[in-house]
């Protein structure tokens, strides 16, 4: 994997908190800067699945352990610099959760009174959905653990709801 | 915070490994965006990325001063803005910045100037935005720095063209309040 240019990590958490100040004190409740962060983290994976695909050098994806896999391994190695363990799939092979033990964005962070709600890292599901939306698999994705929350790791449920078929795009040369 | 140790009784770690600047260029381009939904011209969207980067400027300060500074602030002028040269800049950008000059027409003005800012490093302008560098963004870390290191100014960023230098230049103009130099007139030279 080309590691490409990098910057202090630290930067990161203290540039996300300002974001998350910031829509904390713009919008009223904190169900909506939980979907905001969401929103945003959509934004950032649809685009970021392109840098993915360029630079991970990962073959394709066989199903959707696979696909986990290759988010907690390639895709957070290569963002965050962090690696997430994929468990606690369900029977059928369409649930699982990525566990965090290290999450580079809350260094720094407590949640204040009156956020306690507030999913901080709410972004990343976001990031994942829209990733993983544009190659073609649609995913439910939610936090249901918070070391915020107090909580012992980061864990991220990941619900598969359909395999969108692959489909030539005609119109492209119209 | 639910039966956790506190973050202030924690150790302060040595900064920790490196992420990809990607992932910042995505964040910072939602914060623009988003800001962008909330303002009608560039001048405020300049100033609203000051205000996020004046939080994150605070909290470098004192962030900066306990872990590289053995836990002391600079109190003179000359040296607070050599901090922000060089500790801070080295923080962000990985080097010293370029030049920190004083203005030959103002003796309240200090600029600070460094190419290709990593902020500006994926942001193309559209035409309709005109002057916008986003490196309001840093132009506020550092106010956010001066201010509550007892240093108010106002903080500007500014693109300078230089004939024959293809490069961007950012030049961050710190303009100090009179109550500064009238503090700093009534101390001994350093």
């Amino acid at each position: 994997m080309n590691p490409g240019e990098s910057i202090n990590a630290e930067l990161i958490v203290l540039t996300y908190g300002a974001l998350v100040r910031q829509l904390v004190s713009d919008l009223e409740n904190v169900a909506s800067v939980n979907k905001q962060l969401d929103t945003m983290g959509y934004n950032i994976g649809i685009r970021l699945i392109d840098e993915y695909l360029a630079r991970s050098k990962t073959s394709k994806c066989l199903d959707f352990r696979d696909t986990a896999d290759k988010v907690a391994k390639v895709g957070f190695r290569m963002f965050l610099n962090t690696s997430a363990t994929v468990a606690n799939w369900n029977a059928d092979s369409t649930e699982c959760s990525l566990i965090l033990e290290d999450n580079p964005l809350t260094d720094f962070v407590e949640l204040p009174e009156g956020c306690e709600d507030l999913v901080y890292c709410n972004v990343l599901c976001g990031v994942v959905r829209g990733a993983l939306e544009m190659v073609n698999i649609n995913v439910e994705c939610s936090f249901v653990k918070d070391m915020l929350r107090g909580d012992e790791v980061y864990e991220m449920r990941l619900k598969l709801l359909s395999h969108g078929a692959e489909s030539y795009p005609f119109k492209d040369d119209d | 915070m639910y039966g956790r140790q506190s973050l202030v009784d924690r150790p302060l770690v040595k900064a920790k490994a490196e992420v990809s600047l990607s992932a910042f260029a995505f964040f910072f381009s939602e914060l623009v965006q988003y800001c962008q939904t909330k303002v009608s011209n560039v001048g405020e969207l300049e100033r609203r990325l000051e205000d996020v980067g004046y939080g994150v400027g605070i909290r470098l300060l004192e962030l900066l001063c306990l872990r590289e500074r053995n836990s002391k602030r600079d109190t003179r002028l000359l040296d607070t803005l050599k901090f922000v040269h060089s500790t801070l800049w080295k923080y962000l950008f990985g080097r010293q910045a370029k030049d920190l000059e004083q203005s030959n027409t103002a003796d309240d003005e200090y600029m600070i100037s460094d190419y290709d800012l990593f902020v500006n490093k994926y942001i193309s302008v559209p035409k309709d935005l005109g002057q916008l560098n986003c490196a309001a963004f840093v132009a506020g870390i550092v106010k956010g720095v001066m201010d509550s290191a007892g240093f108010p100014a106002r903080v500007t960023a500014h693109f300078i063209q230089i004939k024959g230098d293809t490069r961007k230049k950012t030049t961050i103009l710190i303009k100090l309040d009179s109550s500064v130099l009238a503090r700093e007139a009534g101390l001994p030279a350093v």
